[in-house]
């Protein structure tokens, strides 16, 4: 076990290395201009911004900026020791190749995002500010799926062609073919506004004594959960009506019920522990479902989490930040299948990994 | 007596029988039988195919009606749907409110009401609907010919060439799919064709994963070996041999895709990345929508951009149903070789 989950760990360093080359030539080849965003100070005159922008680097090759992005040093030709040397810039002149080494002392490889040129913070900062939200929001709508979709799609194998299966059914079909947007429109229109009963957005109501309120922050949970969830219900639903299904249909049942072990027992005991098992298997994707959602409803929810600052900071391309965001979420991605795969070993003891 | 001894004109009056006739059964003559016995995904079909219709039409219906897409009547906005009104005229309910709203109009019926410019909504989803079903269309072909002749080349090969292909695959896997394609759209602002190719480019992975698979089993079968052993080469087995086995799983990935595409592109569209205004999509017509909830008339208190919310939400999902229903009906008709996907 310990050394498959190596290995898994040893194969995700090449396929993350592969995403920050992906999202960097993605990001860096775009057209639009990052200075723009700061240039919205009047003050600023051509001549800053082009030191500006020399400053950061973004007047060189991409390929520099992306080795200057990973390892924090930078390479320039010609002796620019003296430009470029600041407090926390280190640059020497190797004369022999008529080059100008600076090591900014970060570098992604050093554990170092680099800083974002909207807000001027350390990407990371930015980003652990935002996590407990996302954390918040995803960590209820996959409890939120399991504990609806299980049972849903349970009870309607067990009735099953009944009213209910007809109902679940129909319910995770079009539950995967809404927009997740507009439903998310429709539920703040009917709750939020007409009906008045729950916020139409937000993690908490502002207040000047910034008091942590239960009861608040719940108000406010509900209607993202329900939106992010959705999708995630109606998959486990069906993922789990299918085991059952063929749990049932398996010699030890048919053994159960001929010994007379009673209905409830057979189906609740023996029938779904087994029916479980297979669900490991589509927890990695569920969790992926719910990192694409957050982007989509934290926007309309103006919950303050991560999917929503990557938006923004794509809009106002803020390299530095997406690229941050993006490796995060396709590490939370490889960790997530990487768990469901672990997990799927555990329960499962025919299952060697 | 034994059919050689039975005399012509019995065997020819046998051959007349109309319930003994049988034309040759082929698979995808099968095929279609069995889908012609499911009336969910024939309604389905019927859907989409009224849908493309209207769509396609929509220059000729606008015509019709006597308004653009991009007209528009500050004075006129947020009108409500003249349907119901129309209804009430014509059958003596209500003989004042509909030739009212004729009047606000300049006479022009905005049959499900306007938007904040005034403009028809009728007419703007119908519009909508062909850049919205068109690009998701395309895209969808854009990401057969990659996922099948990646997928195909994969599987067929194996060895090097696969590693090296699912180790490019299960990279861009890893990044959630909505992220990248909102970087590249926030930074690019694509228009109908530049999102059609994003998308295609971005949407192919899981196309050529399904088609490797079913690769792996189909090569291993006789009559590839048999054709190799004839000294086929191999451009040729693929393209006659492996790529029609793989038909029905791209027959069914293909409905699936264009519904899945047709959300993608909504959702862009709807944070403001996708199609940009005023070309109407059925996502970017609700990308002002969540200012608008709170919209309420000043006299009557009732809420007045409702109709502008419901209209392409509506619209998507039912889309999208269809198309999901369609795969699944597909899936359902081309059995015999599908039970081991999904």
């Amino acid at each position: 076990m310990a050394r498959y989950i190596i290995r898994r760990l040893l194969q995700a360093i090449p396929t993350l290395a592969g995403v920050s080359l992906i999202s960097f030539v993605l990001v860096y080849n775009s057209p639009g201009d990052p200075i723009l965003i700061r240039t919205f100070d009047p003050n600023i005159t051509q001549e800053t911004r082009e030191i500006l922008r020399r400053q950061l680097g973004l007047d060189q090759h991409w390929a520099l900026q992306y080795t200057s992005w990973l390892t924090g040093i930078t390479l320039r030709s010609g002796d620019v020791v003296e430009e470029f040397t600041r407090q926390d810039i280190n640059c020497n002149y190797v004369a022999g190749l008529n080059a100008t080494f600076c090591d900014s002392g970060g570098g992604v490889l050093r554990g170092n995002l680099g800083t974002s040129i909207a807000t001027n913070q350390p990407v990371w900062e930015r980003m652990v500010e935002r996590m407990p939200a996302t954390f918040e929001l995803s960590v209820s709508a996959l409890l939120v799926s399991l504990l609806l979709g299980v049972p849903l799609g349970v009870l309607s194998a067990v009735r099953q062609a009944s009213l209910f299966d007809g109902s679940v059914r129909v319910l995770a079909v079009v539950g995967n073919a809404v927009p997740s947007f507009w439903l998310g429109l429709m539920l703040i229109f009917y709750f939020g506004v007409a009906l008045g009963w729950l916020p139409t957005g937000g993690r908490r109501t502002v207040s000047l004594t910034n008091e942590f309120d239960l009861v608040d922050r719940i108000s406010h949970l509900i209607l993202p959960t329900i939106i992010l969830a959705f999708g995630g219900i109606a998959g486990i639903s069906r993922f789990m009506r299918t085991e059952t299904l063929e749990v049932i249909r398996t010699d030890y049942i048919r053994m159960a019920k001929a010994k007379g072990v009673a209905a409830r027992r057979v189906w609740f005991v023996h029938a779904l522990r087994n029916a479980l098992i297979p669900l490991m298997t589509i927890l990695g994707p569920t969790i992926f479902g719910v990192l694409t959602g957050a982007v989509i409803v934290e926007t309309i929810f103006s919950w303050p989490g991560m999917g929503r600052m990557t938006f923004s900071a794509a809009v106002q391309r803020d390299y530095p930040t997406v690229l941050g965001a993006v490796m995060f979420f396709s590490l939370l991605t490889i960790l997530g299948n990487l768990l469901s795969d672990v997990l799927y070993g555990v329960v499962d003891p025919r299952v060697r990994l | 007596m034994t059919v050689a001894q039975a005399d012509s004109s019995t065997l020819t009056s046998l051959a007349a029988e109309p319930q003994l006739r049988r034309k040759p059964r082929t698979y995808w003559s099968m095929a279609l039988q069995s889908l012609r016995r499911d009336p969910v995904t024939l309604v389905a079909i019927g859907f989409l195919v009224i849908m493309a219709l209207l769509s396609l039409l929509a220059p000729v219906i606008a015509g019709g009606i006597g308004i653009g897409p991009n007209d528009t009547n500050p004075d006129n906005a947020f009108q409500q749907p003249y349907l119901g009104p129309y209804i009430q005229w014509r059958t003596g309910l209500d003989p004042i409110r509909a030739p009212l709203m004729l009047g606000k109009s300049g006479g022009v019926p905005h049959w499900l009401g306007t938007d904040q410019l005034g403009r028809d909504q009728f007419v703007r989803l119908l519009y909508g609907g062909r850049v919205s079903l068109g690009i998701a269309f395309a895209a969808t072909v854009l990401i057969l010919i990659l996922g099948v002749t990646v997928g195909t080349v994969a599987g067929f090969f194996g060895g090097v060439v696969d590693d090296l292909i699912m180790w490019f695959i299960n990279t861009f896997v890893s990044i959630p799919g909505i992220y990248l394609l909102i970087i590249v759209t926030a930074m690019f602002k694509p228009n109908p064709v530049t999102l059609t190719i994003f998308l295609g480019l971005f949407g192919w992975f899981g196309t050529a994963r399904l088609i490797r698979g079913n690769v792996f089993k189909v090569r291993a079968l006789d009559f590839v070996l048999a054709a190799h052993s004839v000294g086929t080469r191999n451009a040729r087995i693929m393209l006659q041999h492996v790529i029609p086995n793989s038909m029905p799983i791209i027959i069914v990935n293909a409905a699936i895709d264009i519904g899945v595409l047709i959300l993608v592109e909504s959702a862009l569209s709807f944070l403001g990345l996708g199609i940009q205004p005023p070309t109407s999509t059925w996502g970017n017509m609700l990308n002002r929508a969540n200012n608008f909830l709170f919209l309420r008339d000043p006299e009557t208190e009732a809420y007045v951009a409702l109709h502008l919310l419901v209209g392409p939400g509506l619209l998507i999902t039912m889309t999208v149903l269809a198309l999901y229903l369609i795969g699944d009906g597909l899936r359902d008709a081309l059995d015999p070789m599908m039970k081991n996907i999904r």
